[in-house]
């Protein structure tokens, strides 16, 4: 039994009398440059192939109906046939994310900054079949050669190139597969595409590999959709060509013929990856041939995959094998499954010595390496999950679990599965996830993905408390840097309720988590540098929330900050948080909240320092000075703040202030002069006024402290009688009399002012001591006139007491002039004749204790400061004594101490005039 | 005068049928046009076998299978313009010899041809055109007997080993489906790597396809690899089965042939290559033969 053919074969344009062409050409061995016409000596059958023949029809029904008149018999079954490839294609809808979507992300985030290369060898394929078959027909090996003969070179290499280059050469590469098929060199553009995907078997710099798989995958892409349609042209059939959706029996010998041509072709490419990839690309081809072709042909597939032994590329080619057949035949869900199920099979492989091995030579961490498993998992398991059963998704599950519950694959698992499905089982993921075996995946990408999910689909009411427990938990046990885990899930969280204003409701929980938040991140500028930080705050919208968020912060920062800062990410972010405290205040604003914000305000402007950068401080101060104006403390603390600043500058000038910092001195103290009038409390005004008098007048700012200080003057007749301390009204005289106390001590060492006359504050401070209008039944005045005693005592010696360093006063002004001292002895008089008249009011009955206890007062004065070799003085001392004892309310005691004072003091040398006095100095025995 | 060619259909599988197309400008006078089929065996020694120099004199002579001419027209004249002439020419055997497949390989050579001659008068030349034509056998009739072959492959099952002792420990196992294979179907099977010391670098199929001829000197056997196909690549998983799988080229490969002079076979080994560049190979002998899968199912 003999059965003859004549075969047209190969990719040539088809004409039924071209074999024989060639067979002549044979016998007269012409040259044929050029040409891609095909030959006869294949073996193959063409017109009933019986491997095709026997898929074609299943059954012989259906041959029988094929064989009958097609347009009769055929719209019945074909309707049916297009309902169901309709329902068919539906598979995929718009709900499934396109490939497309993924292959910029995978670009921009799998980049490389080594040299790649690119190793190309056009034509040794077909090279080693000529080495082989020495004597396979001479026209076989001459139309061989002129394959090779199209490639300018068989062999290229492409060394050290760039990211970008590479690139580039892919798409050159694409592009010249696309000029070789339309120039009709088609064996050309097999060649490229098979050197193309061997390029994906290497993987050296092996964080490139996704995206290279990417782009070659883009060369198949398009390799397989030219291979198609140029089969379906060849189908078309007196000008009508075929419905989408046609039978393999519509299809013409022809196309069929050179259709099972490509799949010979590529079935005898040599290498596996290859082979593969090209095969797998033109997979929907096989729709010309039969229709049960691709179901036949993707588990076949699929197993070959398993001979690829590097674990990266076999589930890259099992991320284009489920990429292709989900575009050409999405049904076909077993393959998938299949897939998914060979890879964890493989799983082990990452840690196998190969794998171990090849990490070490390129220097790829563990966790690095697995994140390139990421995109093609991702995409296997979106595949499989797509409309897919509960049931299945739980074997799914089951299976990762059974591998040792691994971080790489759960998280595929929970980027691929339906958010609601996640969510509902949310408890079970974080258990999972808790057990599971890190191996370098760190875990926070795991809640990461989790959280993902849960911000698409809710998960049950009654778990979400525990469920953020739970997460948290586990997030804060992260070691640093933790920073990119908490943005994500501040992001997430920003995104899940930013729409429809949903963060209203969550003010506690959102709470909540900024103060987990700041309990475990303490480092404020890590804290900030967040960049969801602040964004998450904004979502506090109501005040109140606010303003506790805030001084929630706040609290933390005074609590942990241990060194000042001046990082400028902290102090913005921290400006900006005081100030939303600040402005929070307003009229209704509780005194407690006031004095609360501001002590959180003034912790965190102590702990703001820039070092010796003095200005910047100032102008720090400033700013805040601007933003925190409604704020008293505040205020307070920045003049106090200034004069620190101010006094620093003088210590490390040593106190010699250059022009420049002489400047910044003054500026500091026109800081505390403009801001002091703001504040309303007359105490703190006067007190900041001599405290900063004193500031001033210690950097040598003479002219400015004496400013301070006449303010402080022309201040005093405005102390109210009662003033409110802590919220009780209390008479003010003792806080006054402190206070001049005060004043006057520093007025000893003020330098009179050359235009002013002598003694110019000392007296305008005593003439509104005078009018001041004083309590009646107080004797307070007298107090601080015995007071002034004193300072117009130590204003007589040679050399005052104490000095300010580098200020002269007035001793070394006036060098002890006798004018000076006239002055003072003026001034004296009359300050004793104010207390003397003040004596004799108080000779009445009910005031008789206070004028003995003032008589006592002004007599130790007198002992004190007072020279009593002068005899109206001791005179006067004397006197003194009696009126103290005269009425019997002198405390004896005291008394008794005094004289032995005096007694005491006459040992001493130059002293003796005391011991005459001690004998004027009768004790009155109570009776 | 212009060209003539054949277009031959191959409806029947005992005839070959066909039209000779003859085209001219002009009347053409011609002594008588036939046809010759003629198919023959050549067979070649190689060089590796024999001397160079016998090589080439030691060429066995062609074995003619069929060898037969009909007359299709008695001289005359033909119209000028294109004549087609419809043939059918039956394919008898001389006396019982076998009607071989078409088969082109290194030494061993199957060549069918037919051969279209146009007689003409002295002053003209004689116009000739030859055309192969294939020849296809369906000669096994009938079920083909699966024969499926387990293997196993461990150091100690090799063969022409030098230094057993540095050889890495492995343990291969696998099977082929059938060592009897249907040529338009692959051949099909499964390998499993249970372990290796040392990673594998590659596993390959190498179809290797055997040219037995026999003649008077004694007989030369020479074996070429027709195909090579890498089934894994890397080091492969441990314990997880890996495809065999093999289209057979069409070009290159025929059933299994066996006479008394000459023979084709092919056989496939299985090629394990480590990365310490230990080659391990086992060989399996195939039986090919063309079977209409419609035909066997009835």
């Amino acid at each position: 039994m003999c059965k003859l053919e004549s075969v047209p074969l190969d990719f040539g344009d088809y004409h039924p009398l071209k074999p024989i062409t060639v067979t002549e050409s044979k016998t007269k061995k012409m040259t044929r440059k050029g040409s891609t016409s095909s030959t006869s000596s294949s073996s193959s059958s063409s017109m009933m192939d019986p491997l095709s023949s026997v898929l074609d029809g299943t059954d012989p029904l259906s041959l029988f109906a094929a064989a009958a008149d097609p347009v009769t018999t055929a719209p019945p079954t074909d309707g049916a046939r297009r309902k169901r490839d309709k329902d068919e294609s539906s598979a995929v809808g718009s709900d499934f994310e396109p490939w497309s979507s993924k292959r910029g992300e995978i670009l921009a985030r799998y980049t490389t900054t080594e040299k790649l290369s690119i190793n190309l060898y056009m034509g040794s394929e077909k090279g080693k079949a000529t080495t082989t078959g020495s004597a396979v027909s001479e026209k076989v090996r001459t139309r061989l050669e002129e394959l090779d003969d199209l490639e300018e070179g068989s062999q290229k290499e492409l060394l050290n190139l760039t990211q970008q280059d590479y690139m580039n050469r892919i798409e050159e590469l694409n592009q010249s597969l696309k000029d070789a098929w339309s120039s009709d060199q088609k064996v050309k553009a097999l060649k490229i595409v098979i050197q193309c995907s061997k390029l994906l078997s290497d993987t050296t710099v092996i964080q490139f590999y996704p995206s290279k798989f990417v782009l070659i995958t883009d060369i198949l892409d398009t390799f397989g959709k030219l291979v198609y349609e140029r089969i379906l042209s060849m189908c078309v059939d007196n000008r009508v060509s075929l419905p989408d959706n046609f039978s393999p029996e519509s299809v013409n010998d022809t196309a069929k013929e050179t259709c099972l041509n490509w799949f010979f072709k590529i079935a005898s490419i040599r290498e596996l990856i290859p082979r593969f990839y090209v095969e797998a690309a033109i997979l929907k081809c096989n729709k010309f041939l039969s229709k049960t072709g691709i179901s036949e042909c993707l588990p076949r597939l699929t197993s070959m995959i398993r001979g690829i032994g590097d674990p990266l590329v076999a589930v890259y080619a099992r991320a284009y094998l489920c990429r292709v057949g989900m575009e050409v035949a999405p049904q076909l869900k077993e393959s998938l499954n299949k897939n998914f199920f060979d890879f964890l099979l493989t799983f082990k492989q990452i840690h196998g010595d190969t794998v171990q091995n090849q990490l070490v030579v390129q220097c790829v961490e563990i966790p690095l390496y697995l994140t390139l498993y990421s995109p093609a998992i991702d995409w296997i398991l979106q595949c499989i999950a797509y409309h897919a059963p509960d049931v299945l998704l739980t074997e799914m599950m089951e299976r990762c679990k059974k591998l040792g519950n691994n971080a790489l694959l759960l998280n595929s698992v929970m980027s691929a599965f339906r958010a609601e499905f996640i969510a509902a089982r949310s408890m079970d993921f974080i258990a999972m996830i808790k057990e599971c075996d890190e191996s370098g995946f760190p875990k926070h990408l795991l809640f990461r993905s989790l959280g993902l999910n849960l911000a698409l689909a809710d998960p049950p009411e009654n778990d979400r408390l525990q469920i953020l427990n739970e997460a948290w938990k586990v997030i804060t046990k992260l070691k640093n840097p933790q920073k990119r885990e908490v943005n994500t899930v501040l992001a997430d969280v920003i995104k899940h309720m930013t729409p429809d204003r949903a963060f209203e409701d969550a003010y506690p929980q959102l709470q909540s988590i900024i103060q987990k938040v700041i309990t475990y991140i303490y480092d404020f500028a890590l804290l900030f540098s967040v960049e969801k930080f602040l964004p998450f705050l904004d979502m506090f919208q109501k005040e109140s929330v606010r303003v506790e968020v805030c001084k929630c912060i706040m609290e933390s920062f005074i609590k942990h900050q241990q060194e000042p800062t001046k990082d400028p990410v902290i102090l913005n972010a921290l400006l900006h948080i005081c100030k939303t405290m600040h402005d929070s205040v307003n009229a209704l604003t509780l005194e407690d909240e006031k004095r609360t914000l501001a002590t959180l305000i003034n912790g965190f402007i102590k702990m703001v320092s820039f070092g010796r950068d003095f200005e910047q401080q100032l102008s720090f101060y400033v700013e805040a000075r601007s933003m925190f104006c409604n704020l008293e403390p505040v205020l307070v603390q920045l003049i106090h703040s200034v004069n620190q600043l101010a006094m620093e500058t003088r210590r490390v000038m040593k106190g010699n202030h250059s022009r420049k910092t002489a400047a910044f001195v003054r500026a500091c103290v026109a800081f505390c002069f403009i801001t002091i009038p703001s504040l309303s409390s007359i105490f703190t005004r006067l007190n900041l006024y001599l405290h900063s008098g004193q500031v001033a007048l210690a950097n040598q700012c003479l002219s400015q402290a004496d400013a301070f200080f006449k303010a402080a003057v022309s201040l005093v007749p405005e102390v109210p009688k009662m003033i409110s301390v802590d919220g009780k009204m209390r008479p003010s005289d003792a806080f006054l009399l402190e206070f001049l106390c005060n004043f006057f001590s520093t007025l000893l060492v003020v330098p009179d002012h050359p235009e002013q006359g002598v003694l110019f504050l000392v007296r305008g401070l005593l003439n509104v001591i005078q009018d001041y209008t004083w309590e009646d039944n107080s004797d307070d005045k007298v107090r601080i006139y015995t007071n002034v005693l004193h300072l117009l005592s130590a204003m007589t010696q040679e050399a005052f007491i104490y000095h300010v360093d580098k200020v002269d006063s007035n001793d070394t002004l006036y060098g002890g002039d006798s004018k000076f001292l006239a002055e003072i002895n003026k001034l004296s008089e009359t300050v004793v004749s104010q207390i003397l008249d003040h004596l004799k009011t108080l000779g009445k009955e009910e005031t008789l204790k206070r004028q003995s206890q003032l008589a006592h007062y002004f007599f130790n004065t007198i002992l004190a400061h007072g020279d009593l070799r002068n005899n109206r003085l001791n005179q006067l001392s004397v006197n003194l004594w009696n009126l103290a004892q005269k009425h019997g309310f002198a405390d004896t005691k005291t008394m008794v101490k005094t004289l032995e004072y005096i007694k005491r003091r006459s040992k001493q040398p130059e002293m003796s005039h005391f011991t005459d006095l001690a004998l004027r100095l009768p004790l009155q025995s109570r009776t | 005068m212009g060209w003539e060619y054949f277009r031959i259909e191959a409806d029947s599988p005992e005839v070959l049928s066909g039209v000779v197309v003859i085209t001219s400008k002009d009347t053409v006078q011609h002594q008588g046009i036939s046809l010759t089929m003629e198919g023959s065996v050549n067979l070649q020694l190689s060089a590796k076998n024999v001397g160079v120099f016998e090589a080439f004199c030691n060429t066995a002579k062609p074995i003619q299978i069929i060898n037969s001419t009909i007359e299709m027209v008695k001289p005359g004249k033909l119209p000028s313009g294109k004549t087609e002439i419809p043939f059918e020419f039956p394919l008898q055997m001389k006396g019982n010899k076998v009607l071989y497949e078409t088969y082109h390989g290194v030494f061993v050579n199957i060549q069918y041809t037919l051969r279209c001659d146009m007689r003409r008068s002295l002053l003209a030349k004689d116009l000739t055109k030859t055309c192969e034509f294939i020849v296809h056998s369906l000669s096994q009739k009938g079920k083909l007997l699966p024969s499926p072959v387990d293997f196993t492959i461990t150091p100690e099952t090799l063969q022409n080993v030098k230094e057993r002792a540095s050889l890495p420990k492995f343990l291969i196992r696998g099977h082929l489906n059938s060592t009897n294979c249907v040529i338009t179907q692959p051949l099909t099977g499964e390998l499993v790597v249970e372990s290796a010391e040392a990673a594998v670098k590659s596993i390959e199929l190498q179809l290797v396809r055997v040219e037995t001829c026999g003649c008077a000197e004694g007989y030369a056997r020479d074996a070429t690899e027709i195909q090579n196909i890498q089934i894994a690549d890397g080091d492969v998983c441990r314990g997880l089965p890996i495809p065999i799988h093999m289209v057979f080229p069409r070009l290159f490969t025929c059933p299994t042939l066996e006479t008394t002079n000459f023979k084709v076979e092919f056989e496939v080994n299985i090629v394990v290559l480590l990365h310490d560049d230990h080659l391990i190979t086992e060989n399996f002998p195939l039986k090919l033969c063309r079977i209409s899968i419609a035909k066997q199912e009835k």
